[in-house]
């Protein structure tokens, strides 16, 4: 069972960055809950072998302001994916660094080790306005301004800038399989 | 949050302004962009004057925008209409109905990022099947009014969406790889009814041109 942890602020997001991953999961008949930070509690991991934390819109940071909420994540055995700000959070968990880089749209990305079963040059849909640098995080791949796919050193947590739900719904199927 | 819904009186943008309100915000006005290029890469064109009555039957103030169509040019406009919304509507956030045009969404993201406001794409990425099954639960009367992809014709023009709609599209994805709700620019429609309207817009007249596979059906409403 897949948790989808969504980080939207305005409900009306959640169609735009939390209903794609749920559509590719319900293709691939993985199961799944969802739940949004704020109402997370001991029971929502229970049954869960991993976890996705979503992205959300360009103008909202309220996620933020609300990183104690995460420290969870520190003591987490379950491997994580965060997308866009569900990597900014990942990255900030671990002594990382906000960096002001925007990317808005289809995006040339460079995936230089295999990372998910996804290598080589493709588009994808990045939708930033902040970058996060975390020297505990390993660059899988990168855009020309900025590290695209990071891995922690140590922990099965994956982070992408980009949004795999528009154009690389594999990478996040590969994801549950892991 | 006060939100104008960049508007084009097709499914796609009518269903968005229904979902913002239904999520509780308040839609302060639609945004029309008029093109003269028929061919535009941004903006709807068939049936785009008929916002006007859409509006109407919305009781929701319609700011229109000309834009000669060139491809930057077209953005400069609909930047200047969404600048204009904020100084006189209060606006907050734009609202669209992009589905799965990663160019359309990204401008409009861009436009909005620039001016410091939110962008909501609530139907992004929906899946097409859904989206009509969606549209005909929540009792949109849809017309189609225009087609422009192989193997669509003529026939196509002034159907409504329905069941038997859904039906006969499927079929044709399943043969030649239609996208369903025509996003791919397959197919343009017009919305005639739906919960938003205050009344239903009725056909008056109507006048079909094109050839092969390219097909318009020019309406007259009241």
């Amino acid at each position: 069972m897949i948790l989808i942890i969504k980080i939207c602020k305005d409900s009306l997001h959640d169609p735009e960055f939390v209903k794609p991953i749920e559509d590719v999961l319900k293709r691939n008949n993985i199961d799944f809950n969802t739940v949004h930070y704020r109402e997370i509690t001991e029971d929502s991991f229970e049954n869960i072998d991993r976890i996705i934390i979503s992205g959300t819109s360009l103008k909202d940071n309220k996620f933020l302001e609300d990183l104690e909420l995460f420290n969870w994540i520190k003591e987490c055995k379950k491997p994580i994916l965060g997308i866009c700000g569900g990597m900014h959070i990942l990255g900030l968990m671990f002594n990382g660094e906000l960096m002001k880089i925007s990317e808005i749209g289809l995006t040339d990305v460079f995936i230089e080790k295999k990372y998910l079963e996804i290598q080589g040059k493709k588009q994808e849909y990045d939708l930033h306005n902040f970058f996060v640098k975390s020297d505990d995080f390993e660059v899988f791949g990168t855009s020309k301004s900025c590290a695209q796919a990071t891995k922690h050193k140590q922990k099965p947590f994956y982070g992408v800038l980009f949004h795999p739900e528009v154009r690389s719904k594999d990478l996040i199927v590969n994801f549950t399989k892991l | 949050m006060k939100c104008a819904v960049l508007f084009s009186g097709g499914k796609d943008s009518v269903y968005a302004t229904y979902i913002a309100k239904k999520s509780g915000h308040k839609i302060s006005c639609l945004i029309s962009i008029f093109s003269e290029n028929p061919e535009s890469y941004m903006f709807h064109t068939p049936s785009i004057t008929k916002v006007e009555k859409q509006a109407e039957a919305m009781k929701t103030p319609l700011l229109i925008q000309k834009t000669k169509g060139e491809k930057e040019k077209e953005l400069k406009d609909l930047k200047s209409a969404i600048k204009k919304a904020i100084e006189k509507y209060k606006i907050e956030a734009v609202v669209t109905g992009a589905v799965e045009s990663a160019y359309q969404a990204s401008r409009v993201q861009k436009i909005c990022n620039d001016l410091d406001i939110e962008c909501f794409n609530p139907l992004w990425q929906k899946n097409q099947l859904e989206l009509l099954k969606d549209l005909i639960k929540n009792n949109f009367e849809i017309v189609i009014t225009g087609v422009f992809a192989y193997p669509l014709d003529e026939s196509w023009l002034g159907k409504k969406i329905d069941g038997d709609f859904i039906e006969r599209i499927k079929e044709l994805y399943e043969k030649y790889e239609i996208n369903i709700a025509g996003e791919g620019g397959e197919t343009e429609s017009f919305v005639l009814n739906c919960p938003l309207f205050e009344r239903e817009i009725v056909i008056a007249d109507k006048e079909i041109s094109g050839k092969n596979n390219s097909w318009k059906m020019e309406i007259e409403v009241r």
